[in-house]
């Protein structure tokens, strides 16, 4: 799966898999910091988000009234990091009710059975 | 095979700091490598050197640093984390290092697999 590069260097399959409400709990938070860290490493970065991870792309979060930092703002900066492949599960939003159009940033809405079949793709797949 | 390991959780409160370590140590004793246990979010708390848990119960810390001790175990803080919850270079335990999440993505490319302990 992964390809050695003709200058000996290894690039590898990378999906960062969002699966934790934006607040709450720390993780959406650390997961972005990791996102943002992978794509310094010239790697095939993925994001997904599947489960309550879905929510952290919800338009229109206001994380001060709970005297969070709204890092929702960094979704739509991703792409500028080289990190262009956002998934989105589309069994998670129809759950909770969302759709595409509520989301903060353009993603690939795929199925949860292509989910899978993306994940079991990857190299290396690091959740939280 | 080389194995990379990522701890999601802390000590005491959550199974994965127990899983992680049965892990490795099971890997090493079958001869497989661990290049390197790194550890995020509240698992950054297994590197406490002030944990001290009562004489009847597992020395989750004191295990860590037994296996960095004997089998050459990198154990790798991440910076960020641990600073935001006081873990940082002054109170870690023998054998681990503070370090960029830059080494966790590293572990990653240079190992087989890569296994993930939280929920």
């Amino acid at each position: 799966m992964n390809e050695q590069n003709s200058d000996g260097t290894v690039t590898k399959r990378f999906m960062i898999v969002n699966r934790k409400a934006p607040h709450g709990t720390v993780y959406a938070l650390e997961v972005l910091e990791m996102v943002l860290i992978s794509a310094m490493f010239d790697q095939d970065v993925h994001v997904a988000f599947l489960d309550d991870g879905v929510w952290q792309l919800r338009r229109g979060q206001v994380p001060a009234a709970l005297e969070m930092k709204d890092f929702s703002k960094t979704y739509r900066a991703l792409e500028g990091y080289g990190v262009d492949k956002i998934y989105v599960e589309r069994e998670s939003l129809t759950e909770r009710g969302l759709l595409e159009k509520n989301l903060v940033v353009p993603v690939e809405v795929i199925g949860r059975a292509d989910m899978a079949r993306l994940m079991d793709g990857m190299d290396v797949v690091l959740t939280a | 095979m080389k194995f990379a390991i990522l701890v999601n959780e802390g000590p005491f409160n959550h199974q994965a700091a127990d899983t992680a370590y049965q892990f490795a140590r099971a890997a090493v004793a079958r001869g497989h490598e661990v290049l390197r246990v790194f550890f995020y979010y509240d698992g950054v708390h297994n590197a406490h050197r002030a944990s001290a848990p009562q004489a009847d119960e597992r020395n989750i810390v004191v295990r860590w640093s037994k296996l960095a001790e004997q089998h050459g175990v990198d154990l790798a803080v991440c910076v960020a984390a641990g600073l935001r919850r006081g873990v940082t270079e002054a109170v870690i335990a023998p054998g681990f290092r503070i370090t960029g999440l830059g080494q966790l993505i590293e572990a990653g490319i240079d190992a087989d697999r890569t296994m993930v302990f939280g929920d």
